[in-house]
C-alpha cells in the first residue's frame, strides 16, 4: 500500500493505472449500453463504434472516408495552426520588447482573447466561406491567444543579466528579438504551442460542425442528421486519437529543446 | 584620455523624500589603463557604481564619465564581466564571443582572427564549439572574459566576476587577470568584498563606507607592488606572504571593520 500520495510512481506502475483507469471506462460504458435502461439509439455501445469505425476507414460517408475527412481537417488544422504560430511568436516578442507595442496591443488583444473561437463562426462564413478559409480563421483564433502569450511572457522573463550583456555587446533591437529573446522563450513558446495545438484541435471541430463541406466534423454532423449515433461516436474518437498524436509529438518536441538547451 | 570619473555622485531608490540613498556623493578618478578595485561592505553600493559606468543605472545627481563623456546608455566601449558569467547558453564559446564583435560590424576574417587570439590567450582552445551549460563555472567565467576583451573596450568593468567560483579556480583566474592585465594594461574597474582578491589585483583600492556609501580612503598599491617586485611571483600564496602585502591588508581590514555593513560583512 501507498502510504504518501505525493511519492513517485514507476513508470511500468503508471502505465499500468493508466490501462485500470481506461478499462474501467470502456467497462462501464459496455455495462450501461449492454443493461438496456438506455436505448441503442442515444448510447451506442464500444464494440458497434469499434465496428463503424472501421467500416469508415474505407467506406464513404458523406462524400468521403474517415482517414479522407481526418485529411481534411488535418490540412486546415495546420494552415490555422501555422497561422497563428508565424504571426503569434513574433508579434508577442515584439510586445515583450517594445513597452509601446505592449501598451497599445495589450488592451484590445486582451478584450478579444475571451471570445470562444465558435462565436467566430458567423463572421468567418461570411469573411472567408465555408471552404476552407472560414475553419482557418476560426481555428486560427483559438490557437493565436496561447502563441502571443507565451512569446511574450518569455520575452519578458528573460533574465536580466542576458539583456544587459546584450545591450553592453551592442545590440539593437532586430538582433536583441532574433537571437536574444527568441532563443530564451523557445521554452516557454514550445509550451504555448502545445496549449495552442490543443485549443486549435478543439476549435477546428466546432467549426466544421457548421461551416465546412468536408472533415471530421463535418462527418459527425452528417452522422447526426441521419440519426447514426455510432458515427458520431467514432468521429469523436478520431478526434481524441489525433488530438493525443498531436499532443505526444508536441511533448516530445518541447522534451527535445529543453534537453538542447540544458534545462533537464 | 580614457578613463572613468565620478563627480559628487548620489543615488536614491524610490520616491522624491522617501527614497533609500544608495550613494551619498561618490567622487573618484580612474586614470587610463588603471586598474582600481572598490571594495566596501555588503550594500554599500558598490556594484551601483558599476553599473552607473556599464550605463545600467544613472545617477540621481552628479555625474558619471568615461572619456570626459557623460555615460548615456550601454554600449561596447564599456564591456561587463558579470558574477554570473551571463552568457548566452543557446550559443556557443565561439558564438558567444562573436555576437559583441558581429554587432559592431567587424568584418568575418578579422573577427575569426580576434576571437581565436583571445580564445587561445584565455586557455579556451579546444572549446569553440561547447555550450556553456557544458563548461565548468571557472570556463564559464573565462568566455565571459574572452567576450569582454574581445570587444577591445575602452574600460573593463568587472562585477565581482570570481564571486560564483569555487576557491582553487578563484585563484587560478586571479593569477590568470594579473598576467593578462600586465601584458595588455586596461582602464578596469573591479569590484569585489574580498580584500586580498583587490590588493593582488588593482592599482589602487578604493574603500567604501556603508550605506549610504561614499568612497572613504583610496590606498595605493602600485608603488608598493613595484618596489616590492610583487610581480616576480607567479603564485598568489607567495605574493600573499610577503610583508608588505600583509601590512596592506591589515589596513584595509581595519579600515573596513570599522564599516559594519547592512548584513554585518
Amino acid at each position: 500500500m501507498r502510504l504518501d500520495p505525493r511519492l513517485p510512481i514507476p513508470r511500468n506502475e503508471s502505465l499500468l493505472l493508466g490501462a485500470i483507469g481506461f478499462f474501467a471506462f470502456l467497462g462501464l460504458w459496455s455495462g450501461i449500453a449492454a443493461s438496456g435502461f438506455v436505448p441503442r439509439s442515444f448510447l451506442p455501445a464500444p464494440w458497434e463504434v469499434a465496428d463503424r469505425f472501421t467500416h469508415l476507414l474505407t467506406n464513404t460517408f458523406a462524400g468521403f472516408t474517415l482517414p479522407q475527412h481526418l485529411a481534411s481537417s488535418f490540412g486546415r488544422y495546420a494552415m490555422g495552426f501555422g497561422l497563428a504560430a508565424v504571426i503569434g511568436i513574433p508579434l508577442g516578442l515584439m510586445m515583450g520588447w517594445f513597452r509601446w507595442l505592449d501598451d497599445m496591443v495589450t488592451p484590445v488583444f486582451d478584450a478579444l482573447r475571451f471570445i470562444a473561437p465558435i462565436a467566430w463562426v458567423p463572421f468567418a462564413a461570411l469573411w472567408f466561406g465555408t471552404g476552407i478559409g472560414g475553419p482557418i480563421m476560426i481555428i486560427f483564433s483559438g490557437a493565436f491567444p496561447p502563441c502571443v502569450i507565451n512569446a511574450y511572457r518569455g520575452a519578458r522573463y528573460v533574465e536580466r543579466h542576458l539583456i544587459e550583456a546584450a545591450e553592453m555587446l551592442g545590440t539593437r533591437s532586430f538582433r536583441m528579438i532574433t537571437e536574444v529573446l527568441l532563443p530564451a522563450s523557445i521554452p516557454s513558446i514550445v509550451a504555448g504551442l502545445r496549449v495552442a495545438a490543443g485549443l486549435g484541435w478543439q476549435s477546428l471541430v466546432g467549426a466544421e460542425l457548421i461551416v465546412a463541406s468536408s472533415g471530421v466534423g463535418y462527418m459527425m454532423v452528417q452522422g447526426q442528421s441521419a440519426v447514426s449515433t455510432t458515427t458520431v461516436v467514432a468521429g469523436m474518437v478520431a478526434i481524441g486519437i489525433i488530438g493525443v498524436l498531436i499532443d505526444v509529438a508536441l511533448r516530445a518536441f518541447e522534451r527535445g529543446v529543453r534537453r538542447a538547451r540544458g534545462l533537464d | 584620455m580614457s578613463g572613468i570619473r565620478f563627480d559628487a555622485v548620489r543615488r536614491i531608490y524610490g520616491h522624491e523624500g522617501r527614497g533609500i540613498v544608495t550613494l551619498d556623493g561618490v567622487d573618484l578618478a580612474i586614470a587610463d589603463r588603471e586598474f582600481v578595485a572598490i571594495v566596501g561592505p555588503s550594500g554599500c553600493g558598490k556594484t551601483t557604481c558599476l553599473r552607473m559606468v556599464a550605463g545600467f543605472d544613472r545617477p540621481t545627481s552628479g555625474s558619471v564619465k568615461v572619456d570626459d563623456v557623460v555615460v548615456g546608455g550601454p554600449s561596447p566601449e564599456r564591456a561587463v564581466v558579470f558574477q554570473q558569467f551571463a552568457l548566452f547558453p543557446w550559443k556557443n564559446v565561439f558564438d558567444n564571443i562573436a555576437f559583441g564583435l558581429r554587432n559592431k560590424g567587424v568584418a568575418e576574417a578579422e573577427r575569426r582572427e580576434r576571437i581565436a587570439h583571445y580564445i587561445k590567450l584565455m586557455g579556451l582552445a579546444g572549446y569553440e564549439t561547447a555550450f556553456p551549460h557544458q563548461l565548468s563555472g571557472g570556463m564559464q567565467q573565462r568566455v565571459a572574459i574572452a567576450r569582454a576583451y574581445a570587444l577591445d573596450p575602452v574600460v573593463l568593468l568587472m562585477d565581482e566576476p570570481f564571486g560564483a567560483l569555487d576557491a582553487q579556480t578563484r585563484v587560478v583566474m586571479q593569477e590568470e587577470l594579473v598576467r593578462l592585465s600586465r601584458v595588455n594594461p586596461r582602464t578596469v574597474l573591479f569590484i569585489t568584498h574580498g580584500v586580498e582578491e583587490a590588493i593582488y589585483l588593482a592599482d589602487r583600492v578604493a574603500i567604501m563606507t556603508r550605506r549610504p556609501g561614499r568612497i572613504k580612503e583610496i590606498v595605493n598599491v602600485k608603488p608598493i607592488r613595484t618596489s616590492e617586485n610583487w610581480d616576480q611571483h607567479a603564485k598568489i600564496e607567495d605574493v600573499m606572504d610577503l610583508p608588505s602585502f600583509v601590512h596592506l591588508r591589515t589596513h584595509i581590514w581595519k579600515s573596513l571593520r570599522e564599516e559594519k555593513g547592512v548584513e554585518g560583512a
